[in-house]
């Protein structure tokens, strides 16, 4: 990589951001429009969502761990927390859990200010004013060592495999060797390759909890799914060339490269090590860029071959197509294309020293494609009770009451 | 005059993949992974699927992507089509559904 430095902020808690922005969080889905219209009128970012109002506890804690994380967040500067007033989801635990890392966070309550419009004006005299406060703010030299950059696909065509995730995965090695950290997740890609991916284990620990983690997800799949598609390999897969599960898992897994997995977090959880980081989220991909991002990710790679506009509201997403036609059809929403590999003028190499250099420039300021949108997507995983009836419904259909409470 | 073509992922790999499909005796650009080089098909080869580049024994593990993806269950000559008729993964794990499902049938 010829540049390992760039210009980002630095944040009361010493982590460095690449972007300085105002998050609007909206902690149920009654205050989106609210949120929005604060964000568009006062250069703020914000995200809509369906969550925030649930008597699952599972689902209301990961809910709320996803707003702290996205409030945590060093691209964040300065956040509003916007209530209903009446939701599940804790707005003050919200915001005293991000206030703790030393950044401006400003509550409002809707049920209390008086209704949406008086609501918005309020917000939007208090993003003004963060706004204010962050553009004063002058920029400070960073290393690449202190980035976060999150590996994703979605959209994937038979290129992705054999273009775009190699390339990326060189760019996550130049990464790594340059003392960067790289998160890779969807572990429902993982079943198959457990054995591939927990040789690069750096220590027992981490290849025992890796196959644990990995083992979770098997026997979720083959309760809930029809086919057992992801555990086996399907009749689909085998006719479009792929021959083993271990081949099918590789395609998605080698955008991580091919460095030693330093560290296993939970979904939303920062990792504290640098290295190759696995994150336990699930293979939907808008939950999992959520998931890393509210990990603390600075910026996703996203590799696609058909295209997709969706992107962070906090992170820049970073498109990276597998075919140059996906690329023209779509330039609007791609950054680069590994296609040159197919048409032979560029080696998967020389397209991974691009996609690193691109990481530089993006974390240097430059704007990537998917950043038009102030507003943007925000999934958490399904921990819904219907998937948990569903797989209770089959374990007893096998006489297995373990799930039963004593 | 030939224009066919196949992606070597790492230098080390035993495979490429086809970009498109692929007739005995074609000559098959090999790129990706450094300087381009040739390898001529031996048999149809469909789009997508993988052409071994050296000969490989019967039980020798096959790599793509620098990874262990399968043991060949027969010698491969280079140029032949790798796949489920001769190579087969260490977990040996595919679908084999009922009768008419388009399953395999490997356990």
């Amino acid at each position: 990589m010829h540049n390992t430095r760039f210009m980002g902020y630095r944040r009361p808690d010493g982590s460095i951001g690449i972007r300085n922005h105002v998050l609007i969080i909206p902690t149920v889905s009654c205050v989106n429009r609210v949120a929005m219209d604060i964000a568009n009128k006062a250069g703020g970012v914000t995200f809509m969502h369906p969550y925030g109002c649930t008597f699952d506890a599972e689902e209301n804690a990961t809910t709320e761990h996803a707003y702290i994380g996205h409030g945590l967040h060093p691209n964040v500067g300065a956040v509003l927390v916007l209530s209903l007033g009446c939701e599940t989801a804790s707005a003050s635990r919200v915001a005293q859990a991000i206030a703790k890392s030393g950044k401006r966070v400003e509550t409002l309550i809707v049920q209390r200010e008086g209704g949406s419009r008086t609501t918005g004006a309020a917000g939007i005299e208090l993003v003004r004013g963060m706004r204010r406060e962050l553009d004063a703010q002058p920029k400070e030299e960073a290393d690449v060592s202190e980035l976060l950059i999150a590996l994703e696909c979605g959209s994937s065509d038979a290129f992705s495999g054999l273009t775009a995730n190699p390339a990326v995965g060189e760019a996550a090695d130049i990464i790594v060797d340059a003392g960067g950290t790289v998160i890779l997740s969807e572990v429902t890609e993982m079943v198959g390759a457990e054995h591939v991916l927990a040789r690069r284990g750096k220590s027992d620990g981490i290849r025992q909890e890796l196959l644990a983690l990995i083992k979770r997800y098997e026997v979720d799949l083959s309760l809930s799914t029809e086919d057992d598609s992801g555990v086996f390999i399907s009749p689909g897969n085998i006719a479009g060339g792929l021959t083993t599960i271990e081949e099918k898992s590789l395609g998605c897994i080698y955008k991580a490269g091919t460095r030693a997995i330093t560290q296993i977090v939970g979904y939303g959880e920062a990792p504290s090590e640098k290295g190759v980081i696995i994150m336990d989220t699930p293979g939907f991909d808008i939950a999992s860029v959520t998931g890393k991002v509210a990990g603390g990710a600075h910026m996703v790679l996203f590799t696609t071959g058909k295209g997709t506009p969706t992107g962070s509201s906090i992170a820049p997403v970073v498109k990276i197509s597998s075919n140059n036609k996906t690329f023209r059809h779509l330039h609007e929403d791609t950054d680069i294309s590994a296609g040159d590999v197919l048409e032979g003028t560029k080696t998967i190499a020389q397209v991974g020293r691009e996609i690193a250099e691109l990481v530089m420039e993006v974390a240097n300021g430059k704007q990537a494609k998917g950043e038009y949108f102030n507003i943007q997507e925000f999934a958490i995983p399904n921990v819904s009770v219907v998937k948990k009836e569903v797989i209770h419904a089959k374990l007893a259909k096998q006489n297995d009451f373990r799930f039963m409470p004593s | 005059m030939t224009d066919k073509s196949a992606i070597q992922i790492r230098d080390i790999d035993h495979v490429a993949t086809s970009i498109q499909e692929l007739q005995p005796d074609d000559v098959v650009k090999i790129r990706g992974a450094g300087e381009e080089y040739e390898v001529v098909a031996r048999e149809r080869i469909p789009t997508g699927h993988k052409l071994a580049l050296r000969d490989i024994a019967q039980h020798e593990e096959i790599l793509k992507y620098g990874e262990v993806i399968g043991m060949a269950t027969s010698s491969i000559a280079a140029g032949c089509w790798v796949h489920v008729h001769n190579c087969r993964g260490i977990k040996a794990r595919r679908f084999s559904g009922p009768a008419g499902s388009g399953g395999e049938g490997h356990a």
